[in-house]
């Protein structure tokens, strides 16, 4: 039993129930009566529905209700909303399509539910959803965004013509335009940001309970912020009044984003608890999760980066088209906007940036944020851009990112955000240290004489985390405010429980946010519990995502522990008889300084509770509560460095290295966070050469299990070769910066350039599969 | 998947009574691909009658250079055998890379021959080694036994009961995997046996499982991955999909098969 403070490698706290199979997941929920959910889904991309025959379904064995959209719109359930309104350049608000959490006339994505079953048994739920009959009347299908904005596409909503939701622009376009007339050079080049499917281990789930006694409804669910989840529920979707609904997020096995969503299923499950008078349990399938878990990127961009004589940027144009899928899921509209093209300036000092954003709806699942949410599309944009402008120019791809390096700070960029601190060429160098850049050649010519084709590539990432101060984001459209609740508890007998709002679906904030108490206090981790994703026990929070809990939600706990440390300082001078400036707290003991008074932690805080001696006024207890509401958005950066081999003869990429140099500021526990970095390469390598989610014309997904769908293993990737560098964040009173997501949005550039590289050319798309890069080395021969 | 009841044959005799008894039920001899089946509900056979216990199924018995691999003998029995690697290491070689360790430890040669997936490996062993599939009812020669995609010459309830080859002079085996399911992409079998020398490619095939003649003839007057530089691959039979259209795939073919070459030595 030790003290185990800010910046020591304490394994997790969580691990033992994880890995001895004792985690409890809301598929492990079992509640008396409990029946199962079975949706009936689209099989077509594009539909009229017409006729839903259950007859037969409800006849079978087993079931107990068939339900349909048009009972659960008479029954007043709301549509699914987009929580962050954007406009267009137009000055119009988007364009929300409908969506009904089940489909009421029209079907728009394969995996569109239409109805619920349910039944004594997942099997018998499946064999009724089989036998209900739906008349359905096809309709033109489109799954391409750029093809769904051409003249004559089929009309998805009515409510957004030619399939435009919005057509959105940052930045100065006539500056713009005239630093690109003047310039003395201006690379151009076109992006494709592939689909990706986030496969988290654990499958979507919800049990909906409601108790007829108590008019009372509770929800576990698979959320990465359950009280967002609950916030929407009975703001939006009409299933109860918060006071009448308790959603619980128990243990959840990893998001990456695709959790933060309200989805139909949990609602759906809620409504048809009360419908059927039997709690209702729904557990995904992964093919079910293929269909109908929110997608991430799929941009397709067109660039120019403008040059003057000297090599620095003066310029930066982006026209981007985002496909958003065939319904705005909650954080959709955001993810293309201010999550992208206000980090559209990276590291560098660029005077002049515009970015245009179109979105559109297609006949695909929706697209919402995915680890790194905008960030990742940002960066492979600039980062291929800028390395291809090095090609062109014929300078080291590190000396024309040094010449265009911001490095004063606060920094202004065109694009909103103001950097904070930063020192990129820190990273840079460390991370060009560790890859022996200098010896490159050396290592390409080994190669060559053995047949392979070598290639070395680096990308200089920023991102904006700890989202987000609630009056910045509110002004930009947000429907809520992005701050972060937490709540310190100490028992009588000293031991403490911190409630945040903060959800921990992998990241181990049983044992980070321990460690802050800990470190602070001097007593030990294990008297320390954190309690979190259930909203009977944390009054209100934001959740978990956009590398947020530390930045955002271990503050709040600062600041609910300065509350709480200010009134321990009063009881233990009353106690000690000495001035509350003189005391001080080490090792678990309030002390007056310079003497060798002191009480032990337990004891002050069995005084607050036994109150016999406390000081004239004072309340009883010692339990605080604060809210932290950022100041600015936090700016993890770094420099990634790809090096790798390529097989000519199949195509075959080997990464023969991988190094990361990132800047996270201070680091609570540096294990954690190299399993953060880790596992977000590991994405960044999937999306890089393996991962993509394809549809067929119809509007079927072609990629609907893992026989299609490439997920890295642990083969695929290299060891990591990782270095911190440090430029504490001055708008947090820890200093930190965030580490969730830098791994997933650093790596593809890195890579993409070291095949570029490699190949000799710059045409080629990720994934750069062999089959892929086999024919861009022989487009080249 | 739907409701099924599990059967455990206790011989060859009781897994034929069994199976002649439940119409529509099936054998199964790993479940690889058929639990998998089930489980997306695309199958739903009434039994199931367990082959993998029955004892004469499993093991590998080589005599001089006649090598006898059983029926249920799981692919990690192939690949761990040192008799085997003694005279056949490509055989070896190949089960060690089939699926992943738990689909190597359930999976059987016979139950892999039987479904004759065209992306799995053993149809390429077998082939390539010109082997004899040898049934409860008859011997089929693996030339006659691979007739298209997931179709064999098995009649309705036969049973493959054993494998036999003689061990070739020289064997080698080459896969490229499939990045997603790491099925065989396109994975070829060399071998130089007392009939001639053979070429099976697998994983490339619109019809499954083939020879490649035009690779056989220049590996029999010159053996040696050079000798298949100048041998042109058809590539109109071969498969497209979404992660190797038919030239790619032309070109794997190439590519294994001299790499199949070299490793055979």
């Amino acid at each position: 039993m030790g003290v185990e403070g800010i910046g020591a490698r304490v394994t997790r706290k969580e691990d033992k129930r994880f890995l001895t199979g004792k985690g409890r997941y809301t598929d492990d929920m079992t509640v008396p009566g409990m029946k199962y959910a079975c949706f009936v889904r689209s099989p077509y991309a594009h539909a009229k529905i017409g006729d839903i025959d259950a007859t037969a379904a409800k006849a079978m064995p087993g079931v107990i209700d068939v339900l349909d959209g048009k009972q659960l719109q008479a029954d007043g359930i709301g549509n699914l909303i987009c929580g962050w309104m954007i406009h267009s350049k137009d000055g119009s608000p988007m364009k929300m399509g409908a969506w009904h959490p089940l489909a009421v006339d029209t079907v728009r994505y394969v995996g569109d539910a239409i109805a619920i079953v349910v039944a004594d048994s997942s099997g018998e739920a499946r064999d009724a959803a089989e036998a209900v009959v739906i008349d359905y009347e096809q309709l033109p299908v489109v799954t391409e965004a750029v093809a769904a904005l051409a003249s004559g596409a089929p009309q998805i909503h009515p409510e957004a013509p030619g399939n435009l939701i919005f057509d959105w622009q940052i930045g100065e376009p006539d500056a713009v335009d005239e630093a690109i007339a003047a310039a003395a050079h201006v690379t151009e080049i076109e992006i494709l940001n592939n689909r990706l499917s986030p496969n988290p281990m654990e499958p979507r789930a919800t049990l909906g309970i409601y108790d007829t006694a108590e008019d009372h409804y509770t929800c576990y669910t698979t959320s990465q912020n359950p009280h967002v989840a609950r916030l929407v529920m009975s703001a939006f979707y009409n299933v109860a009044p918060e006071n009448k609904l308790r959603v619980i997020a128990p243990d959840v096995g990893g998001g990456f984003g695709s959790k933060i969503y309200i989805y139909p299923e949990e609602i759906i499950c809620l409504w048809a608890s009360k419908k059927t008078g039997v709690p209702v349990k729904w557990t995904s399938d992964r093919t079910e999760a293929f269909l109908t878990d929110a997608h991430g990127r799929d941009h397709a961009s067109k660039v120019k980066m403008a040059f003057d004589a000297n090599n620095h940027i003066t310029a930066l144009k982006v026209d981007t088209i985002a496909n958003l899928g065939a319904y705005m899921s909650l954080f959709s509209s955001a993810v293309p906007t201010y999550l992208y093209a206000t980090l559209l300036s990276g590291q560098y000092t660029i005077p002049a940036i515009h970015a245009n954003v179109r979105t559109v709806y297609t006949n695909t699942v929706p697209v919402d944020a995915y680890r790194g949410a905008g960030r990742p599309e940002a960066t492979y944009l600039l980062e291929r851009t800028i390395e291809t402008a090095a090609r062109e120019l014929g300078v080291s791809p590190a000396e024309l990112r040094r010449t265009n390096f911001i490095r004063s700070f606060p920094y202004q960029t065109p694009v909103i955000m103001n950097y904070d601190a930063g020192d990129y060429e820190a990273s840079l160098n460390a991370a060009m240290q560790a890859a022996d850049w200098a010896g490159f050649a050396a290592r390409r010519s080994q190669s060559e004489a053995r047949g392979k084709k070598r290639g070395i590539g680096m990308s200089c990432y920023i991102e904006a985390c700890g989202i987000a101060p609630s009056a910045a984001v509110g002004s930009l459209g947000a429907g809520v405010g992005l701050w972060e609740s937490a709540e310190v508890r100490v028992n009588a007998v000293g031991t403490i429980e911190v409630l945040t709002g903060s959800h921990s679906h992998g990241q181990g904030h049983e044992t980070t946010f321990a460690q802050l108490v800990a470190g602070r206090l001097g007593v030990p981790i294990e008297s320390i519990s954190i309690v979190h994703g259930d909203t009977d026990k944390v009054q209100m929070g934001m959740g978990t995502y956009g590398s947020r809990s530390g930045a955002v939600g271990m503050s709040a706990v600062v600041k609910a522990l300065d509350k709480v440390e200010a009134k321990a300082k009063k009881i233990a001078a009353h106690l000690m008889e000495a001035s509350e400036e003189d005391i001080v707290i080490e090792n678990g003991e309030l002390k007056v300084a310079g003497t060798d008074k002191s009480v032990p932690w337990f004891q002050v805080a069995l005084a607050s509770y036994t109150a016999h001696n406390l000081p004239s006024g004072m309340e009883p207890g010692l339990k605080e509560t604060a809210f932290y509401d950022p100041s600015n958005f936090t700016f993890p950066a770094g420099c990634y460095i790809a090096e790798v081999e390529i097989d000519p003869d199949t195509g075959e990429t080997d990464i023969v290295q991988f190094v990361a140099a990132d800047d996270f500021g201070n680091i609570i526990n540096p294990m954690i966070v190299e399993g953060q970095v880790h596992g977000g390469i590991a994405q960044g390598i999937g999306q890089a050469l393996l991962e993509n989610v394809q549809y067929d014309a119809n509007g079927q997904l072609l990629t609907a299990s893992y026989m299609d769908y490439a997920m890295p293993r642990a083969d695929d990737l290299p060891s990591f070769t990782l270095s911190h560098q440090n430029t504490p964040c001055p708008s947090n009173p820890l200093g930190i910066k965030g580490c969730g997501e830098a791994g997933a949005i650093g790596s593809p550039p890195a890579l993409i350039n070291a095949i570029t590289d490699a190949i000799g050319h710059n045409k080629l798309t990720m994934p750069a599969t062999p089959m892929k890069v086999w024919q861009a080395l022989h487009a080249a021969h | 998947m739907y409701a099924t009841s599990y059967h455990r044959a206790s011989s060859v005799e009781d897994a034929v009574k069994l199976k002649s008894a439940n119409e529509e039920g099936k054998y199964l001899s790993g479940g690889m691909t058929l639990i998998a089946t089930m489980k997306q509900r695309l199958a739903a056979p009434s039994d199931l009658i367990d082959l993998r216990h029955i004892p004469v199924l499993r093991g590998i018995s080589i005599d001089g250079r006649k090598v006898t691999i059983g029926a249920a003998t799981p692919h990690a029995d192939v690949a761990a055998s040192r008799e085997l690697a003694a005279i056949c290491p490509a055989i070896c070689k190949l089960a060690g890379h089939i699926g992943d360790p738990h689909v190597r430890h359930m999976g059987t040669i016979g139950g892999s021959i039987a479904n004759n997936d065209p992306a799995a490996d053993y149809p390429a062993g077998l082939l390539g080694l010109g082997a004899t599939i040898v049934t409860d009812r008859r011997s089929i020669r693996a030339d006659d036994f691979f007739t298209g995609l997931f179709d064999t010459a098995l009649e309705e309830g036969e049973m493959v009961t054993s494998v036999t080859f003689e061990a070739p002079e020289k064997a080698g085996y080459a896969k490229f995997n499939n990045p997603a399911s790491r099925f065989a992409m396109t994975g070829v079998f060399v071998a130089k046996t007392a009939g001639g020398v053979r070429v099976a490619v697998t994983g490339a095939g619109s019809s499954g499982v083939f020879r490649h003649p035009g690779f056989e003839q220049a590996l029999a007057s010159n053996w040696s991955a050079d000798a298949l530089g100048s041998v042109a691959v058809d590539a109109s039979n071969l498969m497209s999909d979404m992660h190797a259209n038919a030239e790619y795939r032309a070109n794997l073919v190439k590519v294994m098969a001299k790499r199949a070459v070299i490793s055979a030595g």
